[in-house]
């Protein structure tokens, strides 16, 4: 594949390095970044197998849980098809930057001519590529063969998929530079998502809470994911709710992934 | 400023698939500006003043030994040349800039005293990904292969560039670290106890390349070490001690000044000499 080295070019003395434009985002560092992430998972083939195959199988599993009622299933399963990108993405994100962070490529990157968007759309394009391949999965498995009885269009459950995958890239990113270790990074797990999950409207309608937790709820990112996905489920066409819940989960996602470029800093202690 | 060597340094830079040179090669003489100036640096670490109103220059084109004991705040200084360091007062310019820049950052290699590469990615892998931030885009892609190419021959790691990182040994994973400060023929390279755990073949070979890059390829070397053999093979020295700088000189003045055998003997006695008149005095030799 690579091509000879031997190739006596005219030679340029010193190698001129371009003065660096500050630009938002740099197309070719960013992918340059993607690239390495998902070569970086390609040599952990056990982790993409572990991805792609957990929500097929949990869903398999609900279809037969919700046997004798496949109303519940539709509901909770567009629900899921909404919440494991979020929750697979929050713990990859969060372990991979962790790392990032306490092995020093972080350092050594931020010492480079490397933008901070630069580093983040690089890790949300490369997650964000796993999770359209974990959606599609796991939709076109609920969808095909599981008889999931959606109203909407299934291309539209994978558009909040995606825009899930991203939030979780973000919260990820983000509570990352709150762990100084795996074990902290892991603990945000239930400390982040699961209080969402209680609230999301998985269990019971969110309009059956507490008040208080109704109005808690009313400001939990997750509670738009399913939302949205429950939009799709029971209208043929992208209703207002459903505009509003996607710009809502969309919003989150450009915050939080900007609060994360923040704690990034050239600079440390 | 005068070198320990004579003779006139050699022309351009040759190929970059020579990497061998002996030593002790001369590094050039010349008069411009220094590559790190700084006047009265201090930085603090919490309630801990961690360097205490350094003033030295480091000479261009030269190797300089930052040497001195654990913890005497040599990692901190390098992290405040490549500007990576918080807490900094004082003045210190880089290469004729402040440091820390982002004018400076494809100019200065920079390699931490643990490696900081990518375990889960080949060595290739590795420096394919800096490369591509160091040199980005698909017109740069010929540039950027030859780079690799050249950093994994330089560091002698061409037998092993498809294995991944995280399965070599130590003082392996130290050289892909170096690599990766090798790519885009930097005008600075610091380098932070870059031959801890070494065999001998390889230290000698290591210092006969920083050799070569400070004549063949003109770059000014700041090299940190606590292994005060190395220093022998500088040419020129700055010794810490506690966050202050004990001396600042060539190793032969060095010896000669304190009438010892060995930079070691020279640095005891001169952290002696300190110690002696009670209240901690700077020696700057310059």
């Amino acid at each position: 594949m690579t091509t000879p080295a031997a190739t006596p070019k005219t030679h340029r003395p010193t190698e001129a390095t371009p003065p660096p434009r500050p630009r938002a985002l740099n197309y070719s560092r960013t992918t340059a970044t993607a690239a390495r992430v998902l070569r970086q998972l390609g040599h952990d083939p056990r982790t993409i197998a572990l991805l792609l195959l957990i929500p097929c199988v949990m869903l398999f599993l609900l279809r037969y849980v919700f046997d004798g009622s496949p109303r519940v299933f539709d509901s909770i399963g567009a629900s899921l098809l909404g919440i494991f990108p979020l929750i697979t993405m929050f713990l990859v994100t969060s372990i991979a930057t962790l790392r990032e962070r306490t092995s020093g490529t972080l350092e050594r990157l931020l010492a480079m001519p490397l933008g901070k968007g630069d580093l983040i759309a690089g890790y949300a394009l490369a997650f964000g590529t796993l999770a359209i391949i974990q959606s599609a999965l796991a939709t076109g498995l609920a969808v095909w063969f599981l008889d999931l009885d959606v109203t909407g269009s299934p291309w539209l459950l994978l558009l909040v998929a995606l825009l899930d995958a991203l939030l979780g890239t973000a919260l990820g990113l983000f509570v990352s530079a709150f762990a100084s270790s795996e074990f902290q990074a892991v603990q945000f797990m239930p400390a982040v998502i699961f209080p969402q999950l209680l609230l999301c409207g998985l269990f019971t309608a969110r309009a059956d809470m507490h008040p208080a937790l109704e109005a808690i709820s009313d400001v939990l990112p997750m509670s738009y994911a399913v939302d949205g996905m429950n939009e799709v489920l029971l209208h043929t066409d992208m209703t207002a709710t459903f505009i509003r819940d996607v710009a809502i989960v969309a919003g989150c996602a450009l915050l939080v992934l900007t609060l994360g470029a923040a704690t990034l800093k050239r600079r440390t202690r | 400023m005068m070198n320990y060597s004579p003779g006139k340094s050699a022309s351009p830079p040759p190929d970059p698939a020579t990497s061998t040179a002996s030593t002790p090669a001369p590094a050039p003489a010349t008069p411009s500006a220094p590559a790190i100036h700084a006047e009265n640096l201090t930085v603090t670490r919490g309630p801990r003043t961690v360097l205490r109103g350094l003033d030295f220059e480091v000479p261009p084109g030269q190797i300089t030994g930052l040497l001195g004991p654990s913890g005497c705040g040599k990692s901190t200084l390098m992290r405040s040349i490549v500007g990576t360091q918080d807490k900094v007062t004082g003045t210190l310019q880089v290469l004729g800039h402040p440091a820390g820049a982002p004018t400076l950052r494809s100019r200065v290699g920079y390699v931490t005293q643990a490696p900081s590469v990518y375990d889960d990615l080949s060595v290739r892998q590795n420096l394919d990904y800096f490369a591509a931030i160091l040199a980005p885009g698909r017109a740069a892609a010929d540039r950027r292969h030859e780079n690799v190419a050249r950093a994994i021959a330089d560091v002698d790691l061409t037998s092993h560039a498809d294995t991944l990182a995280g399965n070599l040994s130590g003082g392996q994973r130290n050289r892909v670290s170096l690599a990766v400060a090798l790519l885009g023929t930097p005008e600075l390279l610091v380098l932070d106890e870059p031959t801890v755990g070494l065999d001998p073949v390889l230290r000698r070979d290591l210092w006969d390349l920083f050799h070569s890059l400070a004549t063949e390829r003109r770059a000014t070397l700041l090299i940190s070490s606590h292994v005060m053999d190395e220093a022998e093979r500088c040419h020129r020295l700055l010794l810490m001690r506690e966050g202050e700088i004990l001396a600042d000189d060539t190793p032969e003045a060095l010896r000669t000044r304190t009438h010892a055998d060995t930079v070691e003997a020279a640095f005891l006695h001169l952290v002696d000499e300190a110690a002696a008149t009670a209240s901690p005095q700077k020696e700057r030799t310059r």
